[in-house]
């Protein structure tokens, strides 16, 4: 069958405009410097200067938020034009004459050219959810500037170079997974590594974010209430959706964020009358609560449960990231941290984040500077609904640009809060005993500059935000929630509102991340159930139920099993788990840039093999590094083993007690969960390790011969065109104008 | 300000069944394309059978 693009007969197509601008001709025009542009250029290169300036080198009382934005967007917008371009032009060279996979096997639905600007938002809404929103708060602890300089200087030189890489060499496959990609380059054994760390990552990426959302919620009515609400909202929107109203996607949504808004008073309500006990849960009832949602939640049909609490998720996501951008941009806080604080250079850390700051930085901050969990989404659904090839960049690097920005207002908001505060909600209760009274000896006691809380200051902060306590609130998301609270009730509703907007923000994080444990779970069972496939061939077929249950039921007793180890952990279980979590993400990542490694040595790009090695390298010798100091430190609060013999040694001894273990039977549960933790570092860093390799392998005999005949699809002819990025080139605009005028207008630009 | 809706309504995913219609005219299909009912059906079936998943 002919394909026929945008209307009109194949003959008139095949007669009609040219589905590429000269590449010749694009170039000349990106590079001719007009005295205006030379302006604009030269402006945000100042502004942007300016903003790192006063960031790293002015040394006042307090510094103001708005030159994070400036430092970040000018750094965002220099790195795009720049060093995403050379990228393109050296690296990936894509060409617009070739057709995407939306446009060869377009089928109306999984497959269709999407306009690049909806592309955008929806691969934005599908990467960032809560992890650039956690990581950076927990990272504050070193100060501001070490997280700002990683996550600005990692994503430009590392994420976004990931997701742009893996976007483009999926497009170029069909839109091939990332381990179907591995298995091609890397062979048998590389390839299976791959799948088996995915799934251990996922795993473990599961249990942590779920553990945050425990945190949050523990002995908090107003918050359990409020997301419990979001289950019977989701249910709601899925009957409307499925029988009374099918494909009314925006009306459900509105009524749902109505709705959640009202679940959200509601649980203000809720907390002051005699309710409240009704909805108070210890961490350890709520952790089964979850696990037990887990299960359903992935056996049930999608339509019920998944699908309509995904529209809620996108709709809060977008609208509440530029609620708080335009609200950092008009309250501006002042910046309560240091640049760097007493424990950035302390190699024991901190309380919130043991260990020094190389490696534990840059694990701690994964997703906002380099998320490997992004390699899946990159090669899932986005590149299905490319319209051009040139657009991969402003999809893939662009998208992650905006992540990054996410991860750096979300910084803005830890530091803008008292550092007492801070410490006194992010210590673990081993440290920090519970209660206000220990909680403000314990954070007076760090020694801190300029530091000086009361119990009554933690006693009136848990108040106004309509909490019984916030000590020892660690995971991050109530330290994001009061900073988000305190920035935006500067923007509506001053102090009257501050307690809206902290459980408004702690019920989106829990949003993005019940979506995530939900949607991530059945991806889960999906990759087991295929793995299981090829020994018993039934557990491929995934309509056969009993394969979906025990499927399920396998996935969610791993994560479960770790989320319950994690709120039990008499030493606190974010302080413990959250640096593997980051690891693991690091080490998807590695994977990542290891199977695109191969991908350029195959297609013999020698010269431009330095983009990709400059990531993978820097990610390989952080992710290794931190994986020893877990493995091998002897400092019993960074090393897992180290953790373990300790106690398994004063057990023999006959100790009864020891730190904040103050039970044998606590003592023994410090020495199985380090046994637990300790195992799966040295899982992932072996797993990770062979991938590389093997990847080093296949370069190696790549570039011995050359280059060897690549996996890409066959070339074909494309017959539609559409600009590449937000702004367009005279030339595009041109091509656009006569594709529109001979051919009629391409899928939804017509407005 | 249309365009702002028109935008968001891609974003979410709400236009879908119109797109898809579109598209099935655009590529010259002969048969009936699918009512809006059994389109939504089988776009969320398809979710049940290829699970994508969503980001930290």
């Amino acid at each position: 069958m002919t394909t026929v693009s945008s209307g009109g007969s194949a003959a008139e197509v095949d007669e009609g405009p040219p589905a590429a601008v000269d590449d010749e001709v694009l170039e000349s025009e990106r590079r001719r410097w007009t005295p205006l542009r030379i302006a604009v250029w030269s402006a945000i290169a100042l502004v942007g200067g300016l903003g790192w300036v006063m960031l790293a080198l002015v040394r006042g009382e307090t510094v103001n938020a708005i030159w994070f934005v400036f430092a970040a967007v000018a750094t965002y917008l220099i790195a795009y034009r720049f060093y995403s371009g050379y990228i393109e032009r050296k690296l990936l060279k894509p060409d617009d004459r070739r057709a995407t996979p939306a446009e060869h096997s377009e089928n109306g639905q999984d497959y269709l050219p999407t306009d690049r600007r909806v592309l955008y938002g929806h691969h934005f809404a599908a990467i960032a959810g809560a992890g650039p929103l956690v990581g950076p708060v927990l990272a504050a602890q070193m100060g501001y500037l070490p997280g700002t300089i990683w996550i600005i200087v990692g994503v430009v030189l590392a994420g976004a170079v990931q997701d742009y890489l893996v976007l483009f060499f999926s497009m170029r496959r069909g839109g091939r997974s990332l381990a179907g990609m591995a298995r091609d380059e890397l062979g048998r054994v590389g390839g299976a590594a791959a799948v088996l760390a995915t799934l251990a990552i996922m795993i473990i990426l599961i249990a942590v974010l779920a553990l945050v959302v425990v945190q949050a919620l523990g002995e908090s009515p107003w918050g359990v209430f409020s997301v419990a609400m979001t289950i019977p909202i989701a249910l709601f929107m899925g009957f409307y959706l499925r029988y009374l109203r099918p494909g009314k996607v925006g009306e459900v949504s509105v009524i749902g964020v109505a709705l959640l808004l009202l679940a959200i008073v509601a649980g203000g309500w809720i907390s002051e009358s005699g309710a409240a006990a009704f909805f108070t849960f210890d961490r350890t009832t709520l952790a089964w609560g979850v696990v037990v949602y887990g299960v359903i939640a992935a056996i049930l049909p999608v339509w019920m449960l998944l699908a309509p609490r995904d529209y809620l998720s996108t709709f809060m996501k977008i609208g509440t990231i530029v609620l708080l951008a335009v609200a950092v941009v008009v309250v501006r806080p002042d910046v309560m941290a240091p640049a760097i604080s007493e424990f950035a250079g302390d190699p024991a850390g901190g309380p919130v984040v043991p260990g020094p700051l190389f490696p534990f930085l840059f694990v701690t901050i994964a997703c906002g500077a380099l998320s490997g969990f992004h390699a899946l989404i990159s090669s899932g659904t986005t590149p299905k609904l490319l319209q051009k090839e040139r657009q991969t960049r402003f999809i893939g690097y662009g998208g992650m640009l905006m992540e990054s920005f996410v991860a750096i207002m979300a910084l803005v908001a830890a530091v803008s809060i008292d550092r007492g505060i801070y410490f006194a909600m992010n210590s673990p209760a081993a440290m920090t005993g519970g209660a206000v009274d220990s909680a403000a000896m314990f954070v007076n006691s760090l020694g801190l500059a300029g530091v000086n809380v009361t119990p009554e200051l933690l006693a009136g902060t848990a108040q106004s935000v309509g909490e019984q306590t916030v000590v020892s609130r660690t995971g991050g998301a109530p330290t994001l929630a009061l900073g988000l609270a305190n920035i935006l009730s500067g923007l509506f509703g001053g102090a009257a509102l501050m307690s809206f907007w902290y459980h408004f923000a702690i019920m989106f994080e829990a949003l993005f991340i019940l979506t995530a444990v939900d949607a991530g779970t059945r991806v889960a069972r999906f990759m087991l159930q295929d793995a299981v496939g090829s020994f018993v061939p039934k557990f491929k077929d995934m309509s056969w139920r009993p394969g979906v249950w025990i499927g399920t039921l396998i996935m969610c007793g791993a994560w479960g099993g770790i989320l319950i180890m994690g709120v039990t952990d008499p030493l606190g279980g974010i302080n413990t788990l959250f640096p593997l979590f980051g690891i693991a993400n690091q080490l998807l990542a590695a994977i990542a840039l290891a199977v695109c490694l191969a991908i350029v040595a195959r297609r013999g790009s020698v010269g431009a093999l330095w983009i990709v090695l400059v990531p993978l390298v820097a990610v390989t010798v952080i992710t290794v590094t931190a994986s020893l100091y877990k493995i091998f430190s002897s400092v019993p609060a960074v090393g897992y083993w180290a953790q373990h013999n300790a106690y398994r040694d004063a057990l023999a001894a006959g100790r009864t007690s020891m730190g904040a273990a103050r039970t044998p039977e606590a003592m023994e549960a410090v020495v199985r969960n380090t046994f637990i933790q300790g195992t799966l570092s040295i899982l992932f860093l072996v797993l990770a390790l062979v991938v590389i390799v093997a990847a080093v392998l296949a370069t190696l005999r790549s570039l011995r011969e050359g280059g060897r005949p690549s996996f890409e699809d066959d070339p074909v002819p494309s017959r539609l065109y559409a600009p590449s990025g937000l702004v367009s080139q005279p030339s595009e605009k041109e091509l656009e104008a006569r594709w529109l005028a001979e051919v009629g207008p391409p899928a939804r630009s017509h407005h | 300000m249309r365009g702002l809706v028109r935008w968001w309504r891609g974003v979410i995913g709400a236009d879908a069944y119109e797109r898809y219609l579109e598209s099935h005219h655009r590529r010259g299909h002969t048969h009936a394309p699918m009512g809006e009912r059994e389109f939504w059906r089988a776009k969320v079936d398809a979710q049940e059978r290829n699970p994508q998943g969503r980001c930290c």
